[in-house]
């Protein structure tokens, strides 16, 4: 190992769900001391902490310090959109790589559970109206349900729509049977916050959110945390053989934001970022999609799980429909995505997904994956995307020892 | 009495035929329809207001049956490629469901009365319906 590689020394997520008595910071203790003890570390170890709670009030790694270990280590409180829990992995690779550190830590935690509808807003007030311009549009009404929509599920499902009319074969079905495989997958995920097998028919007759993404279609809203320790090549090569082994190396760690694109500013490009992002960190590891043994990507909506595989270069562009036809994506297949269950059953408490991903497909390539293992895994993906915009891409790769 | 109109938005210019304005950056022809500080394409600072065409045709849609409170639903929520202006609108005046609504499918902007305030002005929406 080279010592200026990055390599995850432990990592953990919490089990998705519901979680009425406990707070985000139990969460993420939780999630945090698991981390540091998966490592074999302690708090003392940690060079820097990077935390994120979209939903939060602000300073949740201070929070968690004070439940887990005040050692006078900076911290990094970030926030960005579903990809801040990527930005605190990042920030943390960053630290150690600037030479600040040796180890470091990052954590994301929400409580999502039972929230609803995201992105949407009220409808404005009727009484002692007067209609008055305000804002960068000079918009003298809420525009969410006049101008098309604010709500994610909607924005999404236009994403997938503008897919298939530039492609074509992307129906309401197609989306469907994306679902249906990660609701499959996720039977074998015991910390999915949804086990649960659904056919294709009871996906498609489920209630209907934004055409066309019914509720299984949508990433379940839940509770959970996750966190990662992060160590330099360097110091790695000073702890036990058993750390080493199981340490899985950060082949690329990207993060990029959407570069100006005619119609950005009407409906967010969530393509050319993350296109972008892919292309960077295939080069940064020096591995090609084919290598891939398994890829979680940001399946926030089944719609986007279908632009992502074209995006991330799993098949040639244009081919996402074929792709998934092909059964390439379900975990029998050329390139397993999402055996987690993904967003839509393994659930998406927004600021852990980022390192959630991260650590299911560390558990592949640690060989720990028990009943839902992809054998022999040597490379993985991990891809989140927050609106507005912010792609995180992360290559992993199993040690060589 | 004349009642007086205003828009929805301020890119909505209305009168005998209403159309959408856009700022168009003079450097490099980036159209944005918000208030800007620069252009997003080619950080320039200049930006002259152009006309949007009318009829277009819509790239992608959704059809919303959940909203916040208040919004009404179903709604049809789109992308309309207007002469190469992408323009984001609900379809309007016509049935919300995948059988009426469909990609590809030509629209022209047409507007419609948001009701009056307290003050006797009618605010103005607008939509894209189908070219029949």
């Amino acid at each position: 190992m080279a010592s200026d590689d990055i390599y995850i020394l432990g990592i953990y997520m919490t089990k998705f769900g519901k979680y009425p008595d406990k707070d985000t910071v139990d969460l993420a203790a939780e999630a945090v001391m698991a981390a540091l003890a998966d490592g074999g570390v302690t708090m003392k170890d940690m060079g820097i902490m990077a935390a994120g709670c979209l939903m939060g009030q602000g300073g949740i790694g201070q929070q968690i310090q004070k439940q887990v270990g005040q050692t006078g280590i900076p911290v990094y409180n970030v926030s960005n959109a579903c990809a801040t829990g990527a930005t605190a992995l990042r920030t943390a690779i960053m630290a150690i790589k600037a030479g600040e550190c040796d180890m470091g830590l990052a954590v994301g935690v929400e409580k999502l559970a039972g929230v609803g509808l995201l992105g949407a807003s009220p409808a404005s007030k009727g009484s002692g109206k007067e209609w008055k311009a305000t804002g960068r549009y000079g918009s003298v009404a809420n525009t969410d349900g006049l101008i098309g929509t604010n709500n994610m599920p909607g924005t999404f499902a236009q994403v997938g729509m503008e897919y298939g009319h530039k492609y074509g074969g992307a129906t309401f079905e197609l989306f469907a049977k994306i679902s249906e495989k990660n609701h499959a997958h996720s039977t074998l995920n015991p910390l999915a916050a949804y086990n649960k097998r659904m056919t294709l028919d009871e996906i498609m007759n489920d209630i209907m959110i934004a055409y066309p993404n019914t509720r299984p279609m949508c990433s379940a809203n839940c509770d959970g945390a996750a966190a990662a320790v992060v160590v330099s090549g360097k110091k790695l090569k000073t702890l036990s053989l058993e750390q080493q082994r199981r340490a899985i190396k950060v082949s690329a760690s990207i993060l990029t934001s959407d570069p100006y694109q005619e119609a950005c500013q009407v409906l967010p490009d969530v393509n050319t970022l993350t296109r972008i992002a892919a292309k960077q960190a295939y080069e940064q590891a020096g591995v090609s999609p084919s290598d891939l043994n398994l890829v979680e990507l940001h399946d926030c909506f089944a719609t986007a799980e279908l632009v992502h595989y074209d995006n991330l270069m799993l098949c040639e562009e244009g081919g996402a429909v074929d792709f998934f036809n092909s059964g390439a994506t379900w975990r029998d297949g050329k390139t397993p995505v999402n055996v987690s269950g993904g967003l839509e059953s393994k659930g998406h408490p927004i600021a852990a997904t980022g390192i959630a991903n991260i650590w299911e497909v560390c558990h592949h390539l640690r060989g720990e994956a028990g009943p839902r293992q992809i054998e022999g895994a040597k490379v993985g993906l991990a891809h989140v995307i927050g609106l507005g915009s912010a792609c995180g891409v992360h290559i992993l790769e199993k040690s060589a020892l | 009495m004349t009642t007086t109109q205003v828009p929805l938005v301020d890119y909505l210019a209305l009168g005998d035929k209403p159309h959408l304005v856009a700022n168009e950056c003079t450097s490099c022809g980036a159209r944005f329809f918000d208030r800007r500080n620069a252009c997003a394409s080619c950080f320039a600072t200049e930006f002259k207001k152009v006309d949007i065409a009318t009829e277009g045709e819509v790239r992608s849609f959704t059809i919303v049956t959940f909203a916040a409170p208040g919004v009404p639903v179903p709604f049809v929520a789109a992308i309309v490629d207007c002469g190469g202006t992408s323009v984001r609108a609900n379809v309007i005046n016509c049935d919300p469901t995948p059988e009426k609504v469909t990609l590809g499918m030509k629209v022209r902007l047409a507007t419609y009365s948001l009701g009056n305030d307290d003050n006797g002005a009618e605010a103005i929406g607008f939509g894209f319906e189908p070219i029949a």
